[in-house]
């Protein structure tokens, strides 16, 4: 413990250290050395492309794939065209950046996803060079033709290519260059001879950086921070320029003494930095400058790379993997000679009492949360900095990538049962946390050829169980990609929400079973997705067989058609033999239809029909409608009236208050108008001509079915009492009150309610007394009353 | 009223939260579409957005002018058009017509379609069809529920009975369970949920299945029971002349989306007056739940007590009357107004409703729920129906009678239906064949028929479907039962007992003292009884989809008590101003709150008007 402070070495007022990460576990004969190497930020993985020994046409380079321990996780013969460059997207994914402008890609375990072209320009002029850079938009890809020409693919996952503007008087490659995103454009640096210009996507901007030192012949070099927010320029007399990306303040400037360009050059500087430093590398030497103008210089005595980090560097060799950082400041508390800050003394507490959390009784107000969650991390990051897993990442790194994307880098890894286990520790909610992967891990389960479906199938379910938030169609469809048709249904039959199975049923040709599934869902919309995919993929016949099967989708198929296919419905009711509906049909289509001719046709067609589905109700109330029709439109065309299109009542209704009595009588007869009907339709349409001989001959003719209550009300409708008294003493003894009442006999009312000693009517006429009323007859309604109320 | 109330009824939770997410999310939506555009609303949607946004607002986001969908050739020159709609098939392809005859002149415009409350398949299709799917943006506004009243929350969608009863088609039952999903999450969890009917049942699985998907919070319930009924459980109550005041209103005036617009008749001017009518109104909300015969009375103590209170002044010194002029005439005033509109409004149905043949009308109905005298009945609905009455009236009274009497001998079917045709229209077969198909008006028969069909058809399919098949044949074959209900669970008083209107005993007050709605009743049953049990033969006549499901986390013992006593109950295909009167009436009686959720307020005109198939 006493030597923790023994590889530190002072660079103005903080502190940088190397310390070792890894003894590396792979075995390179050749170390580095003639090696394209990509190694991905945050510990993650390392790339190589190693040339072959023998330097003979047919001898093809290998590419292998290590996590940061050097555990080799993937190794092939590289088979295709010449590789410019290798990179890392930030899901893990590598690149190679071909000669002629394709882009591969490959996951981490070498298995070829897909590629893309950097457009065909390149195919041409080829790629000079190329870098791959990360931004909020995700991955990207910049690079630089034969013909001088920039092109920058900002997010590979989707692809939209720009061509940025010529550099004036720039041949072949610039000396330098680097990718900036700023203000949420991105742009490319670049370094022609001494000349520095921003490109971006219309212009080229030439610049100048504030303060380098007027020697340079060169720009040779240059690095930008991990935040785009500094930039360091080499130049060939040696100096280091540091300043910020915009160019507008210097921070420093550094004479290195070494002329040649660095290898490497990469900024290390932390959030909260004291000291920002930039990392330089050449054949044998590391040199750290710091922007305080002081430098640390180590011996390299191995091939490496430097990888820029957050908070630091990385320095990755054939044998060793290093970090390179300014002591943290926590670190620095704890470890600084005679430092008294609170850390120092737990650690004091920890030597004397082996339990360093027995120091916190010493801090007042000291909440518990930030010890128990800081333990909870370092457990963490110590499980996956273990050499079997190799993601040696710093505590600030794993708070900036968060514990969803540490997760999804297992994952990537297929380090399930890991990923599981950090998950239930911290208890991340189960669906962003357990659920996730297990969805990962069946999705590459079911890629297992090898392993018969059944097992798979089962394995799956037993494994998923009831995990909250899985969605098996996603699974299924993953199992169906790659070829398993089979697989994929029976996985389906595992997913509990029916409608999630629809889609992927339809997309694997199983439209029969989509049907029935999207019906089980109660989703209509979703059965009716099924049924205009079903009415695309079939034939006729086929598809109004498949609904016939299925009577929920075939009325909503009937809803759809009602309103934008007429014939197509007609067509349906026709297969089913459903004579009922098609004779509907053609009555909703008479309807519709204003020429009497084709009114009539429909009608017949609608007869036919009701007659097939024996309906004869139906069918003789269409044949009268028909005969009515005919009726009305001969009486229209002799005598001008406008009856088509009525019922028969008003037609009747018209007939009689025009006047033509027997064509009325003749209706009547035909149509078997009830008698109770004609005899209201009659004497309405009198009353309302007011033709009171006619109505008064009309009541005399036979015995009214109606009674003759009804004379009497229409007569005191029209105010005519002197015509409804002729009638009420036609009134039948049970409607005599009422019949008094109406043409306001309050005497004769009375009477009648006497009369017929029922306690309500002689109420009722009560009720209509007033004061003036006689009282006389008050009395004897009153005394009637509680006669017949005594019986 | 001077009944048996419980003082400790709880507070209702504050339901204008939703007319605020749903102004946000609109607003939110029309930003979508920046710069001035013109706006086209769906003649239905009209109302309900008044009430969620008036035109200052939406002139604030930049729309310019607002034109009703009309499904013509339009006449705006804005080169952006929003058009807000329901997801209705014609109104889609109205708006592909108009994206057409805009291309075919070479116009140049930006087009977005809001669906309200949501956008379904089979329009996006057309879109596709029409070829118009890349010209348009689409939108979802999720304004499922509208708040008509404290108490009483709308979907708006009046098309819910007849698309889900009639046509089979349910596509309007996730959106149901989609609202369902949104009170739960702004007023949840609720503690227990109970149900009757398949689209119920329907409903609560998709309500369940969006809750299994989306996050879980928690917190304190402001509701704590949950009744899911469908319309179709008890068809009666909806049919019955409404003579309580609100559903009066209702009946004969029409009242849209919680308005009404009285008539020169009522307002004694020459101008009609739309009125809102709510608890805001203080004369309208003593009166609302009051049998009509009781209201005049009331009317006109309410206008003597005015009159006291403006008399007040005669005693007065000047600063007194300063005060009173401040403080209290402005409120006397609008009480004055509204007292007179009330009064115009109970003169104007008095004229009608105490004709005689309204009476006749009423006996007739209290015959036919009381199965007494039906071959009078009978008569009077023919002379209706030869008289060419009111032909909604008509089949109102056909329904009733084939509803109370478990469908119509076959010689009284066709003969009233033979006359119905020949007083209404021939076209009025399909309007049969519909109300047939809905089990409103029947023939009775024996019932063979239908079994021999399920049994062919069941053949067809797999085990699983044939279940819901089943239902679907089942709902064909439906029996009302409504004599056999009706004395189970005592839905009509014992007639030879005066019913005393002013101090109603229990529901029956809302129908004159006649019947008790089968809807409310069952809800009393079971929440009385904590679910179903003892019921059974009574879901066995209603033909079941019964549930009563206790919540995950209802169990919690620090719920608070007075959300468990407040009712969330809701209408699949509608409810009417009577039934929730009853329901009010109740809540009263048992210390309960209940907050009524309804696809549709509906009446007897508005559910026989949805049967009509040859107009519109």
């Amino acid at each position: 413990m006493a030597f923790i402070t023994a590889n530190w070495n002072p660079l103005g007022d903080a502190f940088y250290r190397k310390i070792e990460l890894y003894d590396m576990g792979w075995s390179l004969r050749d170390g580095l050395k003639d090696c394209m190497v990509a190694a991905a930020p945050y510990g993650g993985p390392i790339a190589l492309l190693r040339q072959s020994q023998r330097p003979s046409p047919s001898a093809r380079p290998q590419l292998e794939i290590y996590s940061s321990s050097g555990v080799s996780m993937a190794s092939f013969p590289w088979k295709s065209g010449p590789v410019r460059q290798l990179g890392w997207t930030v899901c893990d994914d590598l690149l190679a950046i071909q000669e002629d402008g394709t882009v591969l890609i490959y996951d981490l375990f070498g298995t070829f996803k897909r590629h893309f072209s950097m457009g065909n320009e390149v195919v041409q002029n080829q790629v000079l060079e190329a870098k791959v850079f990360h931004s909020p938009y995700g991955t990207g890809v910049a690079i630089v033709t034969g013909a001088s020409r920039f092109t920058l693919a900002m997010n590979i996952d989707d692809l939209k290519l720009r061509r940025l503007p010529e550099v004036p008087g720039l041949q072949g490659a610039p000396s330098c260059w680097a990718v900036l995103t700023q203000d949420r454009q991105t742009k490319v640096l670049l370094a022609n001879g001494a000349d520095l210009y921003i490109l971006d996507n219309t212009s080229c901007t030439p610049v100048t950086p504030p303060g380098l030192s007027p020697q340079a012949c060169s720009i040779i070099n240059m690095a930008v921070s991990f935040s785009y927010k500094y930039l360091a320029l080499f130049t060939d007399s040696g100096h280091l320029w540091m300043g910020s990306t915009n160019l507008k303040d210097k921070l420093s400037e550094v004479e290195t003494k070494v002329r040649s360009a660095p290898k490497q050059m990469v900024w290390s500087r932390r959030p909260k930095s004291q000291q920002p430093s930039v990392v330089l590398m050449w054949d044998r030497l590391l040199l750290v400058a710091g922007v305080c103008k002081e430098t640390i210089q180590y011996t390299l005595d191995e091939e490496c790379v430097c990888v820029a980090e957050l908070d630091g560097v990385r320095i990755v060799g054939a044998s060793r993997h290093e970090m390179l950082q300014e002591v943290p400041s926590a670190c620095e508390d704890i470890f600084k000679i005679a430092s008294m800050a609170p850390g120092a003394l737990l650690l004091e507490a920890h030597k004397e009492y082996e339990a360093a959390s027995f120091g916190k009784c010493f801090l007042s107000n000291f909440p518990p949360e930030p010890f128990v969650s800081m333990c909870r991390d370092l457990r963490v990051l110590n499980s996956v900095r273990d050499y079997s897993v190799g993601i040696p990442l710093t505590h600030t790194q794993y708070k900036q990538m968060t514990v969803q994307v540490l997760i999804d880098r297992l994952v990537y890894r297929k380090l399930y049962p890991l990923a599981i286990e950090i998950c239930r520790y911290l208890k991340t909610p189960e669906y962003q946390g357990v659920s996730r992967v297990l969805k990962h891990w069946a999705c590459c389960k079911v890629q297992q050829k090898e392993e018969p479906d059944e097992s798979i199938a089962r394995a799956v379910s037993v494994k998923l169980g009831e995990a909250a938030g899985i969605s098996y169609s996603e699974i299924a469809a993953r199992a169906y990609e790659c070829g398993r048709t089979e697989l994929a249904i029976k996985l389906l039959e595992f997913e509990p929400r029916s409608g999630e199975q629809v889609p992927l049923l339809l997309k694997m040709k199983r439209s029969q079973l989509g049907l029935s599934k999207a019906i089980e869902s109660g989703d209509t919309d979703l059965v009716y997705t099924v049924v205009t995919y079903l009415k695309n993929e079939m034939n006729r016949g086929d598809f109004f067989m498949t609904l016939r099967n299925q009577p929920v989708a075939l009325s909503l198929y009937r809803q759809f058609c009602k309103h934008q296919e007429q014939e197509t419905l007609k067509d349906l009711f026709n297969q089913d033999d459903d004579h009922h509906e098609l004779g509907n049909f053609y009555v909703r289509a008479s309807y519709k239809e204003s020429k009497l001719e084709a009114r009539l046709s429909l009608l017949q067609s609608a007869v036919d029909e009701y007659n097939k589905a024996k309906n004869e109700f139906a069918a003789k109330a269409t044949e009268e409608e028909m005969k009515l029709l005919r009726f009305q439109r001969r009486l229209d065309e002799e005598k001008g009236e406008a009856l088509l299109g009525l019922s028969l009542h008003d037609t009747l209704h018209a007939l009689l208050s025009a006047n033509y009595h027997k064509q009325a009588e003749q209706l009547y007869r035909d149509f078997r108008v009830p008698d109770k009907r004609y005899w209201w339709l009659k004497l309405t349409a009198l009353a309302e001509k007011e033709d009171w001989d006619e109505l008064e001959k009309f009541a005399k003719s036979k015995k009214s079915p109606i009674g003759y209550l009804p004379f009497v009300e229409v007569c005191v409708k029209r105010h005519n009492k002197y015509e409804a008294k002729k009638y009420v003493s036609k009134v039948t003894p049970e409607q005599k009150v009422k019949a008094h009442l109406a043409i306001g006999d309050l005497e004769g009312a009375a009477e009648a309610a006497i009369e017929r000693r029922s306690e309500g009517e002689i109420s009722t006429v009560l009720a209509r007394c007033s004061p003036t009323t006689d009282r006389a007859l008050l009395e004897r309604l009153n005394r009637a009353r509680s006669t017949a109320a005594k019986k | 009223m001077a009944h048996s109330v419980r003082r400790d009824a709880p507070e209702l939770p504050d339901f204008s939260l939703l007319k605020r997410l749903a102004r946000d999310q609109l607003i939110y939506l029309l930003e979508q579409l920046p710069g001035k555009k013109d706006l086209f609303i769906e003649a239905d949607l009209m109302s309900p957005l008044d009430r969620i946004a008036n035109v200052t607002t939406l002139k604030e986001h930049e729309v310019d002018k607002l034109y009703k969908v009309e499904h013509k050739s339009i006449v705006s020159t804005s080169d952006q058009l929003c058009f807000l709609i329901r997801p209705r098939i014609q109104t889609v392809k109205w708006i592909c017509d108009v994206v057409n005859a805009d291309k075919a002149v070479g116009k140049f415009r930006r087009y977005k379609v809001i669906f309200c409350p949501q956008k379904f398949y089979a329009c996006e299709t057309l879109l596709e069809e029409q070829g118009i799917i890349g010209d348009v943006t689409t939108d979802e506004w999720s304004f499922y529920l509208l708040p008509l009243d404290d108490d009483i929350i709308s979907l708006e969608l009046p098309e819910f009975f007849r698309d889900n009863f009639l046509e089979g088609d349910q596509r309007w039952v996730r959106t149901a369970g989609s609202a369902l999903h949104l009170l739960h999450s702004l007023y949840g969890p609720f503690s227990k949920v109970y149900g009757i009917g398949r689209c119920s049942k329907m409903a609560y699985e998709s309500w369940r299945e969006q809750v299994k998907e989306g996050e879980q919070r928690v917190r304190q319930a402001d509701i704590g029971n949950v009744f899911l009924i469908d319309r179709d459980v008890d068809l009666v109550t909806p049919l019955c002349s409404q003579v309580v005041y609100e559903g009066l209103v209702d009946d004969i005036f029409r009242i849209k989306c919680g308005c009404v617009e009285f008539g020169p008749d009522v307002t004694s001017s020459d101008k009609s007056m739309k009125v809102m009518l709510n608890s805001q109104d203080k004369v309208f909300n003593e009166i609302r739940n009051e049998h009509f015969s009781q209201v005049f009375g009331f009317l006109s103590q309410k206008a003597r007590n005015l009159q006291t209170a403006y008399d007040k002044r005669s005693g007065m010194d000047i600063k007194q009357m300063k005060t009173f002029v401040s403080e209290e005439l402005k409120g006397l005033k609008k009480e004055h107004r509204l007292l007179s509109l009330h009064i115009g409004a109970s003169e104007s149905m008095m004229k009608k409703k105490t004709k005689q043949d309204f009476q006749e009308m009423l006996k007739t109905e209290h015959s036919l729920l009381e199965g007494f005298e039906i071959r009078e009945c009978i008569s009077f609905i023919e002379e209706h129906i030869n008289r060419q009455a009111s032909m909604v009236e008509s089949m109102r009274l056909l329904c009733l009678l084939s509803l109370t009497e478990n469908g119509l001998l076959p010689k009284d079917y066709r003969s009233l239906k033979a006359q119905y045709l020949q007083s209404y229209g021939v076209d009025h077969l399909l309007t049969f064949s519909n109300l047939k198909q809905l089990g409103l008006l029947v023939e009775q028969q024996p019932g063979e028929t239908l079994t021999v069909m399920e049994s062919r058809v069941g053949k067809l399919v797999n085990d699983k479907t044939a279940g819901k098949l089943t239902d679907a044949f089942s709902s064909l074959a439906k029996k009302s039962n409504f004599r056999a209900l009706s004395r189970r669970l005592n839905l009509v008083p014992k007639s030879d007992e005066e019913y005393d209107l002013r101090v109603p005993r229990d529901m029956a007050y809302i129908f004159s003292g006649a019947y008790i709605p089968l809807s409310c009743k069952l809800i009393e049953q079971v929440l009385e009884r904590d679910g179903w049990t003892g019921l059974e033969e009574v879901t066995r006549m209603i033909n079941g989809h019964e549930f009563a499901v206790t919540g995950s986390n209802g169990s919690d013992p620090r719920g608070r008590s007075d959300a468990q006593r407040i009712i969330l109950v809701m209408f699949l295909g509608g409810c009417t101003y009577s039934e929730i009167s009853a329901l009010r009436f109740l809540g009263k009686e048992k210390g309960y709150k209940f907050v009524v959720v309804t696809t549709a307020i509906t009446n007897s005109a508005r559910v026989l008007e949805s049967m009509l198939d040859n107009h519109a």
